[in-house]
């Protein structure tokens, strides 16, 4: 038996195709000893909920500054919660105004990180709230 | 929910092809559990039909790109196809960033096809075992072809040809000249050598050469085979070399023509030494991971810190620790796998 190690699916939904961002989160909480799986640009909803299905994920964060997140996430909450991955926990960074923050909530995300928001938070606030795992 | 029970259940579910129990039987077996022991213990007696096809080579030789590829032909031929990519966890943090999804993004949709990231957490030998244990999991769900992507490769590691049924290397153009491809390592342990990025300037040049120098020098087979025999030793592998483009499917059907004729001669003598070794590191990597685990046993740790200590300082060689180490593990009673601290209602 070894330490488990929370795994962390970083995803772009949609269109736009700035991802330092994202590679940023994916490199820091590496340093921070997260398994981060990272999957690249121009995804859907669908191979979003797929791969955090296969990879068996812990936690889907989604990177999104194209102002289309009150489309693509609440999909991407309903995929994840179809697939059986209702205790998966969602996060969402990027350009998010403060006015949709309680509908995206509303919609199955748990948190928002806005623009400023350390690594350190990210991690602090991963670990503190995974689910926990079935078996030991 | 006993270990045991969790572990039935799991291997009863996946082997009715439930995808999120697999998923999750595989982080299980990354984890080590004993939940993933008892699994495999159940479905090590009915799996074994899949081809675990291993793809090795350097860091950014095109293995990915590869595997894309191999997946996309396999399902041109209505089969479903399982991969694991394999990327390197820090010596420091533990951490990863696993990153060959990137490649694969055509199969995301796609149910039949199956990749699954792990990392290498870098346990010594654990690797093999995690890998093997992982492929006979999807083997098991009902894949027939098992793409392991290893991470990226130096000159010698050769692990991967331990475990794998067949092992493709995979070369880019122009990486080096006619001198490593005769060099011991990475490339003699090659069913098939691949040649990528095939579209590029002295693409074909490199495949000539290792074509030329992986035969140059070597004898005639039936002598090779006669004397290898004859000296008790393994005989030298023969690769084919082929020429792949990947995105644009160029030799990728000649490849997996290659591997599925491979897999065809599974039952005949062909893969009978790969299917030996691989035996002979599970059991290895088994072995290391009970020992390493009686070792780290509450009961004898300060006896083994001590001997690490009179090692560090000279005081004690390690190999007089190591048989102190081996006496103190004899003297266990035999049926030990309950650690003694707790009751034995704790236990289980």
């Amino acid at each position: 038996m070894i330490e488990r190690r929370i795994k962390v699916l970083i995803a772009k939904p949609g269109l736009d195709g700035h991802d330092r961002g994202a590679k940023v989160l994916a490199r820091g909480l590496r340093d921070e000893g997260f398994e981060v799986v990272y999957t690249g640009l121009r995804q859907t909803p669908e191979m979003i909920a797929s791969a955090a299905l296969q990879e068996d994920a812990d936690v889907v964060g989604l990177s999104i500054l194209s102002g289309a997140h009150m489309t693509l996430v609440p999909r991407v909450c309903r995929m994840l919660r179809d697939e059986g991955l209702g205790d998966v926990l969602v996060t969402v960074g990027g350009i998010i105004p403060d006015d949709d923050i309680a509908a995206l909530r509303e919609a199955g995300v748990d948190r928002v990180f806005g623009p400023g928001t350390t690594i350190g938070e990210v991690a602090e606030y991963l670990r503190d709230n995974v689910r926990p795992r079935e078996s030991a | 929910m006993t270990a045991a029970d969790r572990g039935a259940e799991l291997a009863e579910r996946v082997r009715a092809g439930d995808r999120r129990t697999l998923a999750r039987l595989l982080t299980e077996i990354e984890n080590r559990s004993a939940v993933a022991e008892s699994a495999l213990r159940v479905l090590y007696p009915v799996v074994g039909g899949a081809h675990l096809v291993g793809i090795t080579g350097a860091p950014g030789a095109g293995k990915s790109t590869l595997v894309a590829a191999l997946a996309r032909a396999v399902r041109s031929t209505g089969r479903p196809a399982a991969v694991l990519a394999i990327d390197p966890s820090s010596p420091i943090t533990g951490g990863a960033i696993l990153g060959d999804r990137i490649r694969m993004q055509e199969h995301a949709g796609d149910r039949d096809v199956f990749i699954r990231s792990m990392a290498s957490r870098g346990h010594a030998g654990g690797l093999a075992a995690a890998s093997v244990d992982a492929a006979a999991a999807l083997d098991a769900a009902g894949f027939p072809i098992v793409f392991m992507e290893t991470v990226g490769a130096g000159q010698s590691e050769v692990e991967v040809a331990s475990i794998a049924d067949t092992t493709v290397v995979v070369e880019a153009p122009e990486m080096g000249d006619e001198v490593q491809a005769i060099k011991a390592g990475l490339l003699e342990v090659a069913d098939i050598v691949v040649v990528t990025k095939g579209d590029r300037p002295g693409a074909q040049r490199t495949a000539a050469q290792l074509r030329a120098m992986l035969t140059v020098g070597a004898t005639d087979e039936a002598e090779a085979i006669r004397r290898a025999e004859a000296g008790g030793r393994r005989r030298p592998k023969r690769p084919q070399v082929l020429l792949v483009t990947a995105p644009t499917n160029d030799g990728v059907p000649e490849l997996l023509a290659a591997l599925d004729r491979r897999a065809a001669g599974r039952d005949t003598a062909m893969l009978q030494p790969a299917r030996l070794a691989r035996a002979a590191a599970q059991l290895d990597a088994v072995m290391a991971e009970r020992l390493r685990a009686r070792i780290r046993d509450g009961r004898h740790r300060h006896r083994i810190d001590a001997l690490l200590v009179a090692i560090a300082g000279h005081e004690l060689d390690p190999y007089a620790a190591a048989d102190r180490v081996m006496a103190i593990l004899d003297g266990d009673e035999p049926a030990n796998d309950a650690e003694p601290d707790r009751p034995a209602a704790d236990r289980a």
